[in-house]
């Protein structure tokens, strides 16, 4: 039976064994933190969602029906998906085009690769005082647009707070996936270029021929990392317009922190597990979509 | 393996003239102004006076919104810089009038409750990076160099871990830190930090590339497999490590959801969330401080540039 099993999981030589029992003293501290801040209470969130707010009574599915028949729920599951589905095309074409042009001046190009980086380190609370310069009502972009006889924006009360987020998404982002985009493009082999080349193939060809193929596999992975730092777009709106902001920028993110405030466990255990479910879905069929077809 | 030392724009790369290769510059510089620009203001406004700023940036940070969207539409005419002091919109001069370190070193010398901040945003930093690196060094060694049944599945638990949100990771995170006792101490957002799934992942990656015949020169010489992992694959793991450290660093440095969610005393925030609360009233402490958050991050960040990149790299790698 022992060894059935042993044999089953590979483990017959006593080299496996032993290899084994390392892995696990290697992996153990990580899988208990692992385990107690993430697994073993996301398991309690399933179940809670359950329940009722105190976690005693079983009430089925009445959380989720709850919770998806909330009209904030709605609009904040919609403004979601419009950000996630206009940001990322976005981001992941001006990425990519700052990728080739950072490729295609090199070697000169250094300073300018390390100033689309740079914002990823800028840290969101430095930037609340220059957004709200910019932005506000009567901030230096109405200032230019008086001036210019135009029509004020009131940004952070009208739909446009919606733009001003996607235009600070792409800026604090680009250089990231410009890294990916990179890492993709050295992946492509000189071979095929040359090839191209001796066809007498232009630039635009080429790009569309050789270029974009090679780099399908890596678009997967950038949209998934893009999605998940299409979250932490929350920081920017959090901070410039608090927890209510305009209904156009009031996303998920908002509404879960809301409801942790009025302390909706039930509701927001049911949010967070659906949450979870629609990003796993989505990430796997990106994979699907986009594997890597050469494999 | 041949690197390409041209481009990847391809084709053009052989018959890129001077011209060409100047206006891709060109693009290029033009592209990086938003990120220049944003540097030029947190300077400028640091070095510029108190009442400087008053005229300059005040309008657009007292101003109530209703009053302005009416007065804005009177303000169509008139010479720019005169119509803007008249009608009140925020401007920005390229240059201060008279440049001063003031505002700074007042908070610096007089501001206690900001090296408070300060303190705690490192009291959540120091203990997260120290966890990553503790747990998370072994963990990815044995998930890049050891075989044992499960292994894929929990290189794939890690994954998920990594993508998900915190939105999702906040109840749970929450629950757990209510059973400890440790909600509203800086350990509630420490602690799940120190157990992120994103630097195993990135150093497991490293690992990957750490030669096998390395590996096996040390188990001739005897060596245990903690012996080797500390004798060969933290050295030569380096690059992965720092790569994890430095993306650590600055997600941490930067939170602004975890604090939000399990700090309520307000004596324990950090300087990410303290910051947004000193704005229109105090404009030139606000300026210095905006200034002074920055600052580690862009240091760490020109230190360990050439990491980070690898680190983003990391994340990318299929798996």
């Amino acid at each position: 039976m022992v060894s059935r099993l042993r044999q089953k999981l590979g483990l017959n030589s006593r080299l496996a064994r032993r290899e084994a029992g390392a892995a696990l003293l290697f992996l153990l501290p990580s899988l208990l933190g692992i385990g107690a801040f993430f697994l073993l209470p996301f398991l309690d969130t399933i179940r809670r969602s359950f329940y009722d707010v105190l976690g005693q009574r079983f009430v089925g599915v009445a959380s989720y029906q709850s919770v998806l028949q909330n009209q904030a729920f709605q609009l904040a599951s919609i403004n979601t998906a419009r950000f996630i589905t206009i940001c990322i095309p976005l981001l992941l074409a001006l990425s990519m085009l700052l990728a080739l042009l950072v490729r295609a001046v090199k070697p000169a190009g250094r300073t300018h690769k390390t100033l689309f980086l740079l914002p990823m380190a800028v840290p969101v609370a430095s930037l609340v005082l220059l957004w709200q310069a910019l932005f506000s009502d009567r901030g230096l972009v109405n200032g230019f647009l008086a001036r210019r006889g135009q029509q004020p924006v009131s940004f952070m009360e009208s739909s446009a707070a919606f733009w001003v987020l996607i235009v600070t998404y792409l800026w604090k982002n680009s250089g990231y996936d410009m890294i990916l985009w990179l890492a993709g493009l050295d992946g492509i082999s000189d071979s095929l270029y040359d090839a191209a080349h001796v066809d007498g193939a232009g630039w635009l060809q080429t790009f569309r021929f050789i270029t974009l193929p090679s780099l399908a596999p890596t678009v997967g992975l950038v949209a998934i990392l893009s999605l998940l730092s299409s979250f932490n777009v929350f920081r920017e709106a959090y901070l410039v317009a608090g927890s209510y902001p305009h209904d156009s920028i009031y996303q998920l993110q908002h509404l879960f922190n809301n409801w942790f405030v009025k302390l909706e466990i039930s509701r927001l255990c049911a949010a967070a597990v659906l949450l979870a479910l629609v990003l796993l879905i989505f990430i796997l069929l990106l994979l699907r979509l986009f594997r890597d077809r050469t494999e | 393996m041949g690197r390409r030392k041209l481009s990847a724009w391809p084709g053009a790369s052989r018959q890129l003239n001077g011209l060409k290769h100047g206006l891709l510059l060109l693009i290029l510089t033009i592209l990086t102004i938003p990120v220049v620009a944003v540097l030029w203001f947190m300077l400028t406004g640091v070095l510029m006076p108190l009442d400087e700023l008053k005229v300059t940036l005040a309008p657009a940070l007292s101003g109530s919104a209703t009053a302005a969207v009416t007065t804005a539409s009177a303000s169509q005419s008139g010479a720019a810089a005169v119509s803007d002091l008249a009608t009140g919109y925020a401007i920005w001069p390229l240059l201060p009038s008279w440049p001063t370190l003031q505002p700074l070193t007042e908070l610096l010398l007089d501001t206690p409750a900001f090296f408070v901040m300060f303190w705690n945003s490192f009291k959540i930093v120091l203990p997260a990076l120290l966890g990553q690196f503790l747990f998370g060094a072994p963990a990815a060694w044995a998930l890049s160099r050891f075989r044992f049944p499960g292994r894929k599945l929990l290189l794939g638990i890690y994954i998920v871990l990594m993508l998900m949100p915190f939105q999702v990771t906040m109840v749970p995170n929450y629950l757990v830190a209510r059973q400890l006792g440790i909600v509203d101490t800086i350990w509630a957002v420490a602690l799940p930090f120190a157990f992120s799934a994103y630097p195993v992942f990135i150093m497991s990656k490293s690992f990957d590339a750490v030669p096998h015949a390395m590996l096996e020169a040390a188990s001739i010489d005897g060596a245990g497999y903690w012996q080797t992992f500390v004798r060969v694959g933290l050295p030569l793991g380096v690059p992965g490590i720092v790569s994890a450290l430095v993306l650590g660093f600055l997600e941490c440095w930067n939170a602004i959801e975890q604090p939000l969610v399990f700090l309520k005393d307000s004596r324990n925030w950090p300087l990410s969330l303290f910051l947004p609360q000193i704005t229109a009233s105090r404009l030139g402490l606000a300026m210095s401080a905006s200034l002074i958050m920055l600052a580690p991050a862009v240091l760490i960040f020109f230190f360990g540039q050439k990491y980070l990149e690898l680190g983003i790299q990391a994340t990318g790698v299929k798996e």
